[in-house]
Formats: structure tokens, C-alpha cells, sequence
């Protein structure tokens, strides 16, 4: 039995109207990347020449305001890890410039830092992995997890750590006493919250997840999203939410990127992009989402054809070959990235003259369902009922 | 640069009632499956029931580490040990041709699980689709050389009959260029083309149940969508029953005719697909359903979540499985007993005290 978890403090639900999002669109962005490309060579002989260029992440550009969450989704390989990376400088990339706006207000290139400087700008950006197994060590406890990165920045105080780690662990929802447990002695959702809190040490502005609930189970997963919306909202924090789940996306982002083989190929407001898509790969997209309800059993429809090779891809519109509504130009002229409506950015040659699909109406989601007890919006669950602890295999505290 | 595989056309799907199909051809009934190791009993599956009609789609969901991949390898006995069937029985009836008396009566649990007859129903009348993709073929062989040795194990036939008949499937499920794929090995495939393949094999000896795990976890969700509908598409032809696992509701309601929820080992409701989604009986179904997002509900409100977490399988709570977790659980009742799966008259059995008072016999001992 995994140690419990702390019921978060009663959320509000946050209201949908633009200004009461969060999102501050007055100042200059938080984060801009503009132009940013990422090519991987390819060796290849034996004398290991580069014999090509993976272009995962090719020309591409966003915004993330003060508190808020801009997801990037698109199928396995377009792209979404890399450009990541390259926002935090895990990896360098090729060109391109991703603008941070410091707490001191000074705009500095992330790109161009010299790895010396990259330390500050990692205590304003942080990143959250995928996999809440691999990422912790398991021979520290979790106040050496939580807390290095002060250490790293030169917090020699370990009852400041200390203290620190406490209000983070009760942040995310765990006790404090259990900083001198070790992260075996938590379940898969706890581990997550350990990987947040972590993340959260230096009180960051912006904070990168990667597929952050993606391998966790409906139940878990839907705690740690509250989790992510209760902090941005608490610690007015940034997010650049990297998904591929387009229920989650729509869920939890302000606005959404869709990538296509290393390009952004629709950006625009979340409900906008779900309701009115101005790109046929979002439309698709959204097409095969599989829709929870059994009395919407519609025909299935995928996408024909493979994802274009970064390594080769075609000429003109890289989704030329897998669109049903592809004209000669599309096999000639790359679409550039135009803004077509207010704040709705596509790149595609017939963003104005095509009327696609999005999700439809709401009617679903509007009926009643039947009442759960403890599990409304309204009424957060109650703590779990304390269950008697079994002996115990966890390393003592 | 890769051709187009040939989309089946799109079509719906719709829901068939269990009073259409017939008299069920698979019964697992009170199924144990237990992991016996030095640090403690997993009780993976621990007394798990449910029928399977010919021609028809049961889903099962429940959460990572619930028993559901456990349940179905201990029906075609490809549980390995430390794992063992401790009790139960899982009667497999061949249906007869043109809906004759079933030829053959059987009980699974029964059989050796290396001997010959189980080994001629597996591949054969039931057919495996595993949760590994990796896992269906080997990289040492083409596929198509793989597809020809399971179709000429069950089936007698020359090498040149199976390798037409091999390429046939493989058309069949909209593999591009067959011929040609044919002598591909499985690592130079794409996600979705492997697939295709691997469904090619399983239904390559028309059997009479497909068990997929998973068919379509690891895969984007353009593949995902081609590869529901093809399964639909070859369901409606060959009508195979087919029992598939998942844990996106998503995917249950576009696909399953009845549904099996599962928790901690233990069948907790089942019943037609559009009962478990309009009215879910047992609380853990219901904070099941309210705890996804969907692209239709309310954008960054909170979700619902369900209390606690799920327990650690060598320590599994006395009484109801769900009874730490449940907002309604009954001191002195839930933390005791067993509830037992009533079913009402109404189709959808529930093991649940909110919903009648039979406790399991043994009570979980
Ligand atoms: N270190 C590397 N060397 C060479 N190619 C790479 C490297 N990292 C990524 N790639 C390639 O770059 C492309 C984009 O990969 P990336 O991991 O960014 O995709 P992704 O959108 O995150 O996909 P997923 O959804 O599968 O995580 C892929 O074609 C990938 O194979
Ligand atoms: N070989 C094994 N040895 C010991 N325990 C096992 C073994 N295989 C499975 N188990 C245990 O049995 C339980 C059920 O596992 P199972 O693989 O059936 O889960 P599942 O419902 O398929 O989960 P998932 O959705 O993650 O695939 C788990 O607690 C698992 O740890
Ligand atoms: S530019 Fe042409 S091929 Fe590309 S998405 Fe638009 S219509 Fe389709
Ligand atoms: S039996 Fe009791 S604890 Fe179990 S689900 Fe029903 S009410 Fe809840
Ligand atoms: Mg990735
Ligand atoms: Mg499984």
C-alpha cells in the first residue's frame, strides 16, 4: 500500500472567459521561439559521413503568455520532444531564437547562452519527463530529490532545503513527512507529484511537460491535470504542455499548435482549433478521436498513408500526399504559416476557401450524467478512509 | 516512399444485443489465477466470470495492474509460473457449421498447457493479438514466412496454398503491395502496418474468437482509427467474436457490444455497452467514466478523481476491492464480506452491496 495522498484544497472551477484564464496578454510574451529548426544528422558509410539531415524540428515559431498553457500535439515523431529540448536547452539547435522574458523583465536568447549562463535560466524554466520511473533515483530520498536543485544553486542550508521541500510536497498533495522516504515507496500518480514538486523548487514561471500524463492510468491521471491547473492558477505559472492525447489537450491548454513533420502547421485558440479547424491534418486529427459515448458510434475514419519521412520529405506541403483536398500547388509551394483569422495561424493554400470538420456539438458532454457521490466538481472526494497499513517493506523514515 | 494501404470504407458500427447471438461459446467462470512468490500470493485474477457470445465484441477496462491481460492469457493458457490457474473453469464450445449444435464442449482450464489440443485451439479457434507488438513475430523471419507456419499448423495444406492464402489475409486487412510485404521482416514496418500484419495472422485460421490486448495502445491515433475500423470490418465478415482490452473508454464505446470492468483482480460490473456508459451501476464504473476528460466536456474545471490509490497487489484490502477508494462503502459490511455478481434479471450484473446483499461463499479465502 502506497502512502496516501493529501486532498488537494477545495478547487474553484476556473470561469472560461478570456480574461479570467489567467493569461496575461498585455506584457510581452514569456517565451518566444521564433524560426527555430533542429537537424539531426544522419551518418551513414563507413568513413560515417553525413549522408542526410533529419529535419525534426523545421522553422517554427509560438508564444507563451504569462499563465498560460500552450500544448503541442501531432503524431508520433513531428517533432514535439525535440522542440522542447531545444526551449531548455537540453540539446542546442541548429538556428533560430527562443526569446525568455527574465524575472527582471530583460529578454534573453536561450539559444545563443553560453552553457555557463544556462544555470539562472534553469531556475525559471523547468522540465517535467514522461516517465515518473526512470526520472527519480532511487537511492535518494525525496528531500535530496526535491531539494537539489537548490543545492545546485548553491543552498547550503539543509533546514531551508528542508523547509522548502515540505511547502512543495504539501503543494502537490503528499505529507510532509514523507521527504525522508524513497520514491519506490510511492505509487506511479506520486511519483509524478514528486517529479512536479521538483520541478517546482525554484519557483520557475515556466514549466516544460513532456507527455507528463500520458503513462498514467485514467483515475491518476485526472488528479495530476487537476494538480497542473490548480498550480498555474496558485503560482500564476506558464506551461509548453507537449501531448499526444487530444482529449487532455483540449482539457487543459489556452491555446494549441498542431505539428506536422517538424512544421506548426495550425495555432490557434483551443476552442477555435476544436470546433473550427483551418487545416485538413487538424481536421483529421480530430476525426479519430474515438468519442466516448456508444450512441455516437460513427465510421471511424483514419488517415491513409504513412507520416512523411523527416529525413525525405515531399515537396510542397509536406501533408500533400495524405490530403484529401490537395491541388497542384500543393505538391510545389511549401504553405507558409499565415494568420488567416484574429490570433488563427495555418499554414496551408486553402485555409480560406475550405470548410473542415471540428468536434461538433456539445450535446454529449451537456446531458446529465448520473450523480456520483463525492466525485462532482462541486464537492472534492473526501480523504481516503484511513486503511489499516500492511507490514510494511519500505525503507524506514 | 510508401503507397497507400486502401482505407475499408468507413462505416458505423452498430451495438448488437446478447439476445441476437446465440448461446455463449466462451464461459469463464469464478477464474483464480495466482502469482505464488517468496514476498507473498498475487492474487492477479481472483474469481473472474464472464460469457462471450459468437459474433460479438466484449471489451474489458479496468486500470494498469487490474488483472486484465492475466485473465485473458489464463484463457488461452499461456500463463507461465510462477503463475498458476488455482480455480474456475473456462468452457470453450466450437460452434457447429451454419449454427449446428456446438461439436465440441471443453474446458480450457483443464487441458496441459503444453499439450497438443490447447495448442490447436490457440491459433486456431482462438486466435491472440498480445499487448507486445514486438512479441507477435520474430525478427529472424519474414512475416509472411511466420504467417504460413501458423496457418500450416492448424491446417494441413501445402506451402503454396498457404503462402496464397497468407497473402490474401494480408490484402485483406489493407496491407499495401501484399506480395511484396510478404517478404518484409516485421522491424521494417511502421506501427500501423505491423499491426495490420500481426491481425493478418491472427485471423489467418478463421477462428472463432479473437483476443486482442491492447491492439492499439502503442499507435498514433490516425493508425488507431484504421485499425478499429478494420476490425469492425472484418468482425462484420468473418463474424468472429472478439474480446479486446483497453483502457480508453473511447475506444470501448466505439467498438464493444458488452463491457467487463474490472478492479483489483475481480469483475466489478458488466453489461451492454450503453447501460456501463448511460447508467453505471457500480461506484467505481461511474468515477471510472467521470474521470476522463473528453473533448466534449468543460475545459480546466476540475476533474473528479476517486480517493486514494490503488492498492499494492500482495496487500489487497479484505471485503469489497474498491471499499478503501468508494465514496459509499458501508462500514461493517464492505470492509468484510465479498460482494458476489447478481445479476438482477437486467443484463448488467454488479458485484455490489448498494445493489443486493450476496456475499461471495468463500469470501476471497
Ligand atoms: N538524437 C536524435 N538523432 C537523430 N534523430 C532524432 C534524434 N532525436 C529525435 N530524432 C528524430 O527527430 C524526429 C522528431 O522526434 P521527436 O522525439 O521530437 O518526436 P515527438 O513528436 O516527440 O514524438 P513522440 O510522440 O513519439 O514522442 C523523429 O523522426 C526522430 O526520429
Ligand atoms: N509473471 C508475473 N509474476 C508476478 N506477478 C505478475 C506476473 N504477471 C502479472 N503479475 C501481476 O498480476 C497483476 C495483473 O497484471 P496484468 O498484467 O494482468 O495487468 P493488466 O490489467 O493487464 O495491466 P496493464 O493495463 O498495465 O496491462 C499485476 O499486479 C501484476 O503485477
Ligand atoms: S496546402 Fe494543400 S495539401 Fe497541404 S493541407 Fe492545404 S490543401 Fe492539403
Ligand atoms: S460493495 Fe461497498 S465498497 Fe464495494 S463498491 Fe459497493 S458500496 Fe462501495
Ligand atoms: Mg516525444
Ligand atoms: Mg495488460
Amino acid at each position: 500500500m502506497a502512502p496516501e495522498t493529501t486532498p488537494l484544497p477545495a478547487a474553484r472551477p476556473i470561469a472560461r472567459s478570456a480574461d479570467a484564464t489567467g493569461v496575461d496578454e498585455s506584457r510581452a510574451p514569456l517565451l518566444e521561439v521564433r524560426n527555430l529548426r533542429k537537424h539531426f544528422p544522419i551518418k551513414g558509410g563507413f568513413l560515417q559521413r553525413t549522408v542526410g539531415l533529419v529535419k525534426a524540428v523545421d522553422d517554427v515559431s509560438f508564444k507563451v503568455f504569462d499563465g498560460e498553457i500552450l500544448s503541442l500535439v501531432g503524431e508520433s515523431g513531428c517533432g514535439k520532444t525535440t522542440t522542447a529540448r531545444c526551449v531548455i536547452r537540453a540539446i542546442d539547435p541548429t538556428s533560430g531564437e527562443v526569446l525568455f522574458r527574465r524575472a527582471d523583465g530583460d529578454v534573453v536568447d536561450v539559444a545563443k547562452l553560453r552553457d555557463k549562463q544556462l544555470r539562472p535560466i534553469w531556475r525559471d524554466m523547468q522540465m517535467i519527463f514522461q516517465d515518473p520511473f526512470g526520472s527519480l533515483n532511487p537511492r535518494k530520498n525525496l528531500l535530496d530529490i526535491i531539494g537539489e536543485p537548490m543545492f545546485v544553486q548553491g543552498v547550503r542550508s539543509r533546514q531551508k532545503r528542508m523547509d522548502r521541500v515540505a511547502e512543495l510536497l504539501n503543494l502537490v498533495g503528499l505529507r510532509p513527512e514523507y521527504m525522508h522516504r524513497y520514491p519506490h515507496a510511492f505509487s506511479g500518480g506520486q511519483r509524478q507529484r514528486i517529479v512536479i514538486a521538483r520541478a517546482l523548487t525554484l519557483e520557475p514561471r515556466l514549466v516544460i511537460a513532456d507527455e507528463a500524463v500520458s503513462a498514467l492510468d485514467v483515475s491518476v491521471q485526472a488528479q495530476i491535470l487537476n494538480l497542473l491547473l490548480d498550480l498555474q492558477r496558485r503560482l500564476e505559472l506558464s506551461y509548453l504542455f507537449v501531448a499526444h492525447d487530444l482529449s487532455i489537450v483540449k482539457h487543459i491548454s489556452h491555446r494549441v499548435a498542431v505539428m506536422y513533420v517538424g512544421k506548426v502547421v495550425e495555432l490557434a485558440r483551443t476552442d477555435a482549433l476544436f470546433t473550427r479547424p483551418k487545416h485538413p491534418y487538424t481536421s483529421a486529427l480530430l476525426a479519430a478521436v474515438p468519442v466516448p459515448d456508444p450512441d455516437q458510434r460513427a465510421a471511424l475514419q483514419g488517415l491513409p498513408g504513412e507520416v512523411a519521412n523527416p529525413a525525405a520529405p515531399p515537396p510542397g506541403c509536406y501533408f500533400h500526399p495524405r490530403c484529401p483536398f490537395a491541388v497542384e500547388v500543393c505538391k510545389h509551394e511549401p504553405p507558409p504559416l499565415r494568420e488567416v483569422e484574429p490570433d488563427h495561424f495555418v499554414a496551408c493554400h486553402r485555409a480560406e476557401e475550405l470548410t473542415l470538420d471540428g468536434i461538433g456539438e456539445l450535446e454529449s458532454a451537456l446531458r446529465p450524467r448520473p450523480d456520483v457521490p463525492g466525485a462532482t466538481p462541486e464537492a472534492p472526494p473526501p480523504a481516503p478512509p484511513d486503511v489499516p497499513t500492511p507490514p510494511s517493506r519500505e525503507v524506514p523514515s | 516512399m510508401q503507397q497507400t494501404p486502401t482505407v475499408p470504407e468507413a462505416r458505423a458500427f452498430a451495438v448488437r444485443s446478447r439476445t441476437d447471438l446465440g448461446e455463449p461459446i466462451l464461459s469463464v467462470r469464478g477464474l483464480k489465477t495466482h502469482f505464488v512468490m517468496d514476498e507473498g500470493t498475487v492474487r492477479a485474477v481472483d474469481g473472474v466470470s464472464f460469457d462471450v457470445h459468437p459474433g460479438e465484441v466484449v471489451g474489458i477496462v479496468g486500470e494498469s495492474g487490474c488483472g486484465k491481460s492475466v485473465a485473458l492469457k489464463s484463457v488461452l493458457r499461456l500463463i507461465q509460473k510462477p503463475g498458476r490457474i488455482v480455480a474456475g473453469e473456462i468452457m470453450y464450445r466450437r460452434p457447429g457449421r451454419n449454427g449446428a449444435r456446438p461439436e465440441l464442449e471443453l474446458d480450457l482450464a483443464t487441458l496441459p498447457p503444453l499439450g497438443r489440443r490447447i495448442r490447436q485451439i490457440r491459433g486456431g479457434d482462438i486466435a491472440l493479438i498480445p499487448q507486445e507488438p514486438m512479441a507477435s513475430f520474430s525478427p529472424l523471419h519474414t512475416i509472411g514466412d511466420q504467417i504460413v507456419e501458423a496457418i500450416r499448423l492448424h491446417d494441413p495444406m501445402s506451402v503454396a496454398d498457404a503462402r496464397k492464402l497468407a497473402i490474401a489475409k494480408l490484402r485483406e486487412v489493407g496491407m499495401p503491395s501484399p506480395e511484396q510485404r510478404f517478404r518484409a521482416y516485421s522491424w521494417q514496418l511502421s506501427g500501423g502496418l505491423r499491426q495490420r500484419a500481426i491481425i493478418a495472422m491472427a485471423l489467418s485460421c478463421n477462428p472463432a474468437i479473437l483476443v486482442a490486448d491492447e491492439p492499439t495502445t502503442a499507435i498514433d491515433v490516425t493508425t488507431q482509427a484504421q485499425v478499429l475500423q478494420l476490425l469492425r470490418v472484418l468482425q462484420q465478415e468473418h463474424g468472429s467474436a472478439i474480446v479486446f482490452i483497453t483502457h480508453d473508454l473511447g475506444v470501448i464505446a466505439q467498438l464493444a457490444d458488452h463491457v467487463v470492468v474490472m478492479y483489483l483482480g475481480r469483475v466489478m460490473e458488466q453489461g451492454p455497452v450503453r447501460s456501463i456508459f448511460h447508467t453505471p451501476r457500480h461506484p467505481y464504473t461511474r468515477a471510472l467514466l467521470q474521470s476522463v476528460p473528453s473533448v466534449h466536456s468543460e475545459a480546466r474545471v476540475q476533474l473528479p478523481t476517486i480517493a486514494g490509490g490503488i492498492p499494492h497487489p500482495l496487500y489487497r484490502p479484505p471485503g469489497c476491492p474498491f471499499h478503501p477508494r468508494c465514496p459509499d462503502a458501508m462500514p461493517g459490511t464492505c470492509d468484510v464480506r465479498v460482494p458476489a455478481m447478481v445479476d438482477d434479471g437486467s443484463g448488467q450484473p454488479v458485484a455490489c452491496f448498494l445493489h443486493h446483499d450476496v456475499a461471495e461463499a468463500d469470501d476471497g479465502a
